[in-house]
């Protein structure tokens, strides 16, 4: 197993918010923060990793070298990657190839993102063939809309109700209240989120992530790099970057059908489970090994999916985990105990390499005022339209 | 009087009568596919490159569905002032794939329960100094009962 791990010797991250900044700035504050924490210099630095983000011009689709340029040419390696939300899972996952190839032995991984407000937009201009420009042009489908669907889908076949979301809501207000990094740091009630304006039925503005700026970076190293600074350092010993199989039977965003199963049937194992499931196997470990998860709430309703896909529970339990306190701080296994999305909004690029931040702070006993005793193991997921999964199994 | 072309001719027949949407079928292992795909089946055990164009079925199950209180960003073409509207997931039994559509212009969500039977329409979704554009929509099918909304709402509401 050992030789199969890399070590998150640094993490650092930007405040998420809205500070009308070049994404450049905040993934230079992420990544000075990961190089302190490692207590490594940038020139010792040889392979950086970007997470792509598609809504800053030039400088965006090239992240990892518009970090590096503002860090300072030092000849390191270079990549940057995209998988829309899971992009940043590509780019730990490059770095970690890299590493374990005994390429490098010392490895950047960077993501930050600056957004306008409101709706995710697709790309400008008249795009009849981009599937991300049509559900737009012919439906009117925003973000929110595929979001709802999943809600809806929910409370059909398991009963949900508009107040176990906003339960999840509650929960991760309190778990991100006294997070530094979180753009939201204030407590809701089930009334105050039940009360906020409706976005798309049954979805409330106070169940939906919103869009936000912010940056995450990783310093990941070899193991015998790492153990000539440190005793006991997080590793890393599962990733994932599954796309679906044929046929994905569940609507996906951007896409206006599923795939037909007509002829085929459907994988025995759905695109969602698949993505924790590859992770899990890497490590040699299974969801009942696992103390705390951050999983992608881009819905309160979301969240609940997750629970049963990662194995947390089976399918139709997952009301009963929240209502139980099991994923709270404090209970079996605690979920976003960063606060998630719904305190943070999302940073595209950023947002997977954040998941490992928080963990590796849980992992070491770091994350003050929401700290999930005893964790030894966590896993993050996460998924990016067009048919990214993300997953990272992080120890210690 | 404006004329009425499909918003997408390639994907839409809009002709009142029988709007259908317009899928492909791989002609080696019958698999369907929507938009249409035009170069390469996406099974990944047959990928054969000849597929003939099919109409879809105009029938379906409600997946799941949705609405949108908030104009979304261009490029949907909005009237002004933003008329909310439904968005439905319809499950068609033959092809055994999910469409999506919006909902019939008169429906909203409380008139929706996952389940029940829909049709395809076509209705306009913008127009311009010449034309209308119309899309297809799902619209309820004749023959749904109410009970199982009734149901559902109560419980949503424990």
């Amino acid at each position: 197993m050992s030789e199969r791990q890399v070590a998150v010797l640094g993490v650092g991250m930007h405040p998420w918010g809205k500070w009308g900044k070049n994404f450049v700035e905040y993934g230079v504050a992420a990544a000075r923060a990961a190089l302190a924490d490692a207590g490594i210099a940038w020139t010792d630095v040889q392979f950086v990793a970007g997470g792509e983000t598609i809504r800053n011009g030039y400088p965006g689709f090239i992240a990892g070298a518009s970090v590096a340029q503002a860090l300072g040419w030092s000849g390191a390696q270079v990549t940057s990657c995209y998988g829309a939300c899971a992009a940043g899972s590509q780019a730990i996952s490059v770095a970690r190839a890299h590493i374990l190839a005994g390429n490098c032995d010392v490895a950047l991984v960077v993501g930050a993102d600056s957004n306008p407000k409101g709706f995710f937009a697709p790309q400008a201009g008249e795009r009849w063939t981009d599937p991300d420009w049509l559900r737009f042009r012919l439906l009117g489908a925003t973000n929110p809309v595929y979001f709802a669907l999943y809600a809806r889908r929910r409370m059909a076949l398991y009963g949900a109700t508009d107040r176990d979301f906003a339960k999840v809501k509650v929960k991760n207000a309190r778990h991100g209240l006294t997070n530094p990094y979180a753009r939201y740091r204030k407590l809701v009630t089930e009334e105050e989120v039940l009360a906020s304006p409706m976005v798309s039925d049954p979805l409330r503005l106070l169940e939906i992530c919103a869009t936000s700026d912010g940056g995450a970076a990783l310093v990941l190293t070899s193991m015998e790099f790492a153990r000539k600074h440190t005793t006991n350092p997080v590793t890393i010993s599962g990733i994932s970057t599954v796309t679906p199989r044929y046929p994905s039977t569940i609507i996906e965003m951007p896409n206006f059908a599923t795939d037909s199963a007509a002829s085929v049937p459907a994988p025995p194992v759905a695109f969602r489970d698949s993505i924790t499931a590859a992770a899990y196997e890497q490590a040699g470990i299974g969801p009942e090994d696992v103390d705390l998860a951050e999983v992608y709430d881009l819905s309160a309703a979301l969240e609940l999916d997750w629970y049963e896909n990662i194995g947390l529970c089976p399918p139709g339990d997952a009301e009963k985990l929240l209502n139980d306190g099991v994923t709270a701080v404090g209970g079996r296994v605690p979920v976003n105990p960063s606060g998630g999305l719904s305190s943070f909004g999302e940073a595209i690029p950023a947002q997977a390499i954040a998941q490992v931040c928080e963990l590796t702070w849980q992992l070491r006993g770091q994350a003050e005022g929401r700290q999930v005793d005893h964790a030894k193991v966590g896993v993050t997921v996460n998924q990016g339209l067009f048919g990214h999964g993300s997953s990272v199994v992080v120890q210690r | 009087m404006k004329t009425r072309v499909s918003a997408l001719e390639s994907w839409f027949d809009a002709n009142p009568e029988r709007p259908r949407l317009i899928g492909s079928r791989c002609r080696s292992c019958h698999s369907y596919f929507f938009p249409k795909e035009t170069f390469a089946c996406r099974n990944p055990v047959c990928g054969a490159t000849e597929l003939e164009d099919v109409p879809l079925s105009a029938t379906g199950t409600l997946w799941s569905y949705t609405d949108n209180h908030y104009q979304p960003p261009a490029p949907y073409m909005s009237p002004d002032p933003f008329q909310p509207y439904a968005i439905a997931a319809v499950e068609l039994a033959d092809e055994k794939m999910v469409v999506l559509g919006q909902v019939a212009s008169g429906t909203a969500t409380g008139d929706l329960q996952v389940g029940m039977r829909m049709k395809l329409v076509a209705e306009t979704l913008y127009a311009d100094d010449a034309k209308e554009y119309v899309v297809w929509k799902w619209a309820p099918a004749a023959g749904n009962s109410t009970s199982a909304r009734v149901a559902r709402d109560e419980r949503s509401r424990s």
